[in-house]
């Protein structure tokens, strides 16, 4: 016991091994396909958390429109699986053959153009990581080069994603409406509904967001990171000693876009299907608390809020549906209130002294002491403070 | 007032602001104010509340935008560059308020100030090596701050932080250093040692400073310039200035 | 697009869509009004502003019905009593939610954002939870019934007239209040200067909290008004959030005159739009047509430049 303890808080690695098991060994083995599905469609959204912790809890960008590059993502690979359910075999009754079901009832006679390139899977997984790359470069620049920050830059991501979702519903015949893009079949001839496929999707989606952990993680180790963290503090001094700002700001954001937009792709694969109901305001706002759950600061953090939330989401609409929401908005209003640092900051100031405690008896000379520790976690909550200083400045 | 402009050729300013004005809804904060300041030299600006001071040097490093005038360093013209590039050009701004990092350490404060990856990538695949970590030793024995360089900034004293300021901006080596109030809130002996830094920093730069205690003016000024109402009232050194029966008028006369 | 219709036609859609963008304008500048104090006064984002006005609405329904069952001789005035009853119910709960959250947070404006929506969630499920899922509306009186022919092609409702005129006499009392009343003038020193204005006396805790809680107030009034011209339901006051945010933001968040001109705007432009075009794409061409101003113009359509 006091090996493992020992080795959950000494080890920088233990962390990430423990959710590696936990993702790739215990719940497949625990679960069946459904669950596992389910969980597997959970993760897809830890992607957008795992964006939010790099540009909202690093870079102090709260966005309101995640979900916006999570459907971007999401349906760039929808079009490409659409285009391939649609086979002029497999839509021979309609109209036109050839071309999406939805277009064929909306009177479409040929496919739009912003749809052909998407028979290439090349250029889909292209398009999955450029476009909502590209969409975000755009936002960023115009707001952070005027140095647009803060609240203001919330509500324009907010009015973005809500700008996409009326568009995405309104123009049916290209974007399949408020039903999206729906039965969506095979992947270059595999078919992505049968069980093995979605055991082997379900680990296609925990790699890739280990990938992204690693990502994240090297980018807050480096002075990059380091550089987030002072802007928090004062982005002047930053600017002074000679960093263009918005540069920082506008790469973290972008990066949280693709990210996101990863986890999109991955759902749309999962779960076959991808609809606005992901793009609009409520989602992208969901998605922040997941975040912020978690922990911000903490990648690994956004991982578990994300499961966790979604846990309690299905539960709870399982037995008490008319007690969700008030679930939800307790959760909001305590987190922000009580644990600003999330589930992470609950474990660093008490559960990790607790583990130190506990290897102690072990006793290991060397090991950073837990007053050490408990400082560092102190900090994070200093950086909070300041960092909402700042903000207030920009409002 | 122009002496100085007659007798020294234009080549040897480091900073030459002329016409500079900037209007904040009618009200002029600087007006027409003209300032050359020579290579090597150390320049302070006194005045009273309100003058400006600190106003023409958020103009000089591009806080605020200059609503006419132009500002060259170096021949070159600042009015249009952003804060960043005026910093690579070569001019460093210290605050009134001393303005670190106060969650990183002294080493992480000067490490952030290295001018090295600037830019999105050099920050993304910055490493410490030799170089950064000399650098950074040199510059903290010459703050006074070598032996604190694990030390969290916050808990530094008022005058250490702004010493660590100087420090982040000797880091970068500037060509024209600007320093607001540096010995603000600083001990009588920190004082003398802030005194005799200026001195030995500004050996390969030009200095402009502002600052109030006029014993400290008159220790490291080598030329005085004095603002009233966003305009120069008198300019030479600090004891042609002290007679000039205008400044007296304008500090007594408050 | 224009070539369907003769010229007369064109001028009588305009007038038309034009006063139809006058009450979507009314319901912009009573929603903004409340939301441009507390935003642009105090710095807090308030997203359930909209469950307040909500709250508003349901309390004009519940009097309504009140009236109607036990008071149908004076129906006729019920609105001006559930006016003020609006008024005082949702500033009391707005006084409540200031003092149990949102003083917490004046330091945060990102996670009052986050706290505010978990408000307006709860207060979402608690309106389906006792009032149900279905909208309800409000049976309008004799007198506000009808409309009043202006020529052969237009008419104009009575009821959108009476939210117009609504919308000025508040607007117009807002803005002198916040001129020229005590706390109009507490308020503005508070955010001027804090910590000065709490040495001069002023009791800074209490004037945040009578300035949300007005500013809520001003919400429920928006909520009675509402209930003239469409029918209630939980999720009604989530619909107009982000629209009214951008009014807000558009024409700078401090400035009144800015919020009114801003709303005039956004509102005549998606109702003109909209008869031209889907719903979906006046409202897409309008939202594009701010956040491109907004990112061209940051700091809003009205504001003052100030030495910082």
């Amino acid at each position: 016991m006091n090996k493992f303890a020992d080795f959950i808080a000494r080890n920088q690695y233990s962390h990430m091994i423990i959710l590696a098991v936990l993702l790739l060994v215990i719940l497949p083995l625990s679960m069946d396909i459904f669950r596992l599905n389910l969980v597997g469609k959970y993760l897809t959204y830890a992607f957008v958390a795992l964006g939010l912790v790099l540009c909202w809890g690093y870079g102090g960008i709260l966005s309101l429109g995640q979900g916006v590059f999570f459907g971007l993502g999401g349906y760039c690979m929808a079009m490409f699986l659409k285009l391939e359910a649609s086979s002029p075999e497999n839509t021979a009754i309609q109209s036109t053959p050839g071309i999406p079901d939805f277009m064929d009832w909306n009177q479409l006679t040929e496919l739009p153009w912003f749809w052909e390139p998407f028979h290439s899977f090349g250029f889909t997984l292209f398009a999955v990581i450029a476009v909502p790359a590209v969409f975000a470069f755009i936002i960023a620049v115009a707001m952070f080069k005027r140095r647009v920050g803060g609240v203001y830059f919330a509500i324009i991501t907010q009015a973005v994603a809500a700008i996409l979702t009326i568009l995405i519903i309104g123009q049916q015949g290209y974007t399949g409406g408020v039903n999206g893009i729906t039965d969506l079949r095979t992947l270059h001839g595999w078919d992505i509904r049968t069980d093995e496929a979605k055991y082997i999707l379900y680990y296609i989606n925990a790699l890739l967001l280990f990938i992204c952990l690693f990502v994240a993680a090297f980018v807050i180790k480096s002075k990059l990171g380091r550089l987030l963290v002072a802007m928090r503090e004062s982005e002047e001094r930053v600017r002074f000693s000679g960093y263009d700002v918005s540069g920082f700001k506008i790469f973290i954001f972008c990066l949280a876009a693709a990210i996101s937009a990863i986890g999109g792709a991955m759902f749309t694969l999962q779960v076959g299907f991808m609809s606005p109901t992901f793009v609009g305001i409520v989602p992208s706002i969901e998605m922040v608390i997941f975040c912020a759950l978690g922990g911000r600061l903490s990648i690994l953090g956004a991982v578990y809020g994300t499961l966790l939330v979604n846990w309690a989401k299905t539960s709870f609409s399982e037995s008490f549906p008319e007690l969700w929401l008030f679930a939800m908005g307790a959760l909001f209003i305590g987190v922000v209130m009580a644990f600003p640092n999330g589930l992470a900051g609950i474990y660093q100031r008490y559960i990790e002294p607790l583990l130190l405690k506990l290897s102690k008896k072990d006793d290991s000379p060397s090991a950073p002491t837990p007053a050490a520790k408990d400082a560092s976690s102190d900090k994070a909550d200093n950086n909070e403070e300041t960092l909402t200083s700042e903000e207030r400045k920009h409002a | 007032m122009l002496e100085s402009t007659k007798s020294i050729p234009a080549k040897d300013f480091v900073l030459s602001v002329e016409g500079l004005t900037v209007s904040f809804d009618g009200f002029k904060a600087v007006n027409d104010l003209s300032l050359y300041v020579e290579e090597q030299e150390i320049r302070v600006i006194i005045g009273p509340n309100g003058a400006g001071k600190t106003t023409v040097l958020d103009l000089i490093c591009g806080r605020t935008k200059a609503t006419e005038g132009s500002i060259k360093f170096k021949g070159k013209e600042l009015t249009k560059l952003n804060e960043h590039q005026i910093v690579h050009a070569g001019v460093g701004r210290k605050f009134q308020n001393p303005s670190i990092y106060e969650d990183l350490t002294v080493f992480e404060n000067l490490e952030l100030s290295f001018p090295r990856g600037r830019n999105v990538w050099g920050a993304l695949f910055f490493r410490r090596d030799k170089e950064v970590v000399d650098k950074v030793k040199e510059i903290a024995d010459m703050i006074f701050l070598g032996d604190k360089l694990d030390t969290s900034a916050d808990l530094l004293s008022h005058g250490q932080k702004q010493w660590l300021e100087i420090g982040m901006l000797l880091i970068q080596d500037p060509e024209l250093l600007m320093l607001d109030e540096p010995v603000a809130g600083m001990s009588v002996s920190e004082r003398k040692q802030t005194a005799d830094l200026l001195h030995r920093i500004t050996k390969d730069r030009s200095v402009l400073v502002i600052e109030h205690d006029m014993q400290f003016v008159a220790d490291i000024a080598d030329r005085v310039t004095v603002l009233h109402q966003g305009k120069v009232l008198s300019e030479g050194s600090m004891d042609r200035v002290q007679s000039d029966p205008k400044v007296v008028e304008v500090y007594l006369g408050h | 697009m224009f070539a369907e219709y003769s010229a007369s036609e064109l001028t009588s859609i305009f007038a038309m869509q034009g006063f139809a963008g006058l009450i979507l304008f009314s319901v912009f500048v009573l929603m903004a009004l409340g939301l441009a104090i507390i935003f642009g006064q105090m710095g807090v984002i308030n997203m359930a502003h909209g469950e307040f006005m909500i709250l508003g609405a349901y309390v004009t329904y519940i009097i309504s019905n009140l009236f109607a069952d036990y008071l149908p001789v004076i129906y006729d005035s019920y609105f001006f009593v559930a006016m003020i009853v609006a008024f005082f119910v949702t500033a009391a709960l707005g006084a409540f939610v200031e003092w149990a959250m949102i003083r917490h947070l004046y330091r945060r404006p990102l996670d009052t954002l986050l706290a505010t929506w978990g408000l307006s969630l709860i207060l979402q499920q608690l309106y389906r939870s006792v009032f149900g899922a279905r909208e309800v509306g409000v049976t309008l009186p004799d007198w506000l019934m009808g409309s009043y022919p202006v020529t052969d092609l237009v008419e104009v409702p009575v009821n959108g007239l009476f939210v117009m005129g609504l919308t000025i006499v508040i607007t117009v009392g807002v803005a002198l209040m916040m001129q020229k009343s005590r706390l109009g003038k507490q308020t503005r020193a508070v955010v001027q200067n804090r910590p000065m204005a709490a040495a001069v006396g002023i009791n800074t805790e209490k004037v945040d909290r009578m300035t949300f809680a007005l500013g809520c107030g001003i919400a429920g009034i928006a909520g009675s008004a509402f209930t003239m011209i469409g029918s209630t339901g939980p999720t009604s006051g989530q619909l107009y959030i982000v629209d009214t945010f951008l009014v807000v933001v558009f024409g700078g968040a401090s400035s009144l005159l800015g919020t009114v001109a801003s709303a005039f705007t956004i509102s005549q432009a998606q109702s003109t739009m909209e008869f031209f075009l889907s719903g979906s794409m006046a409202k897409v061409l309008t939202l594009l047509f701010v956040v491109g101003i907004l990112m061209l113009r940051p700091q809003g359509l009205f504001t003052l430049k100030v030495r910082h």
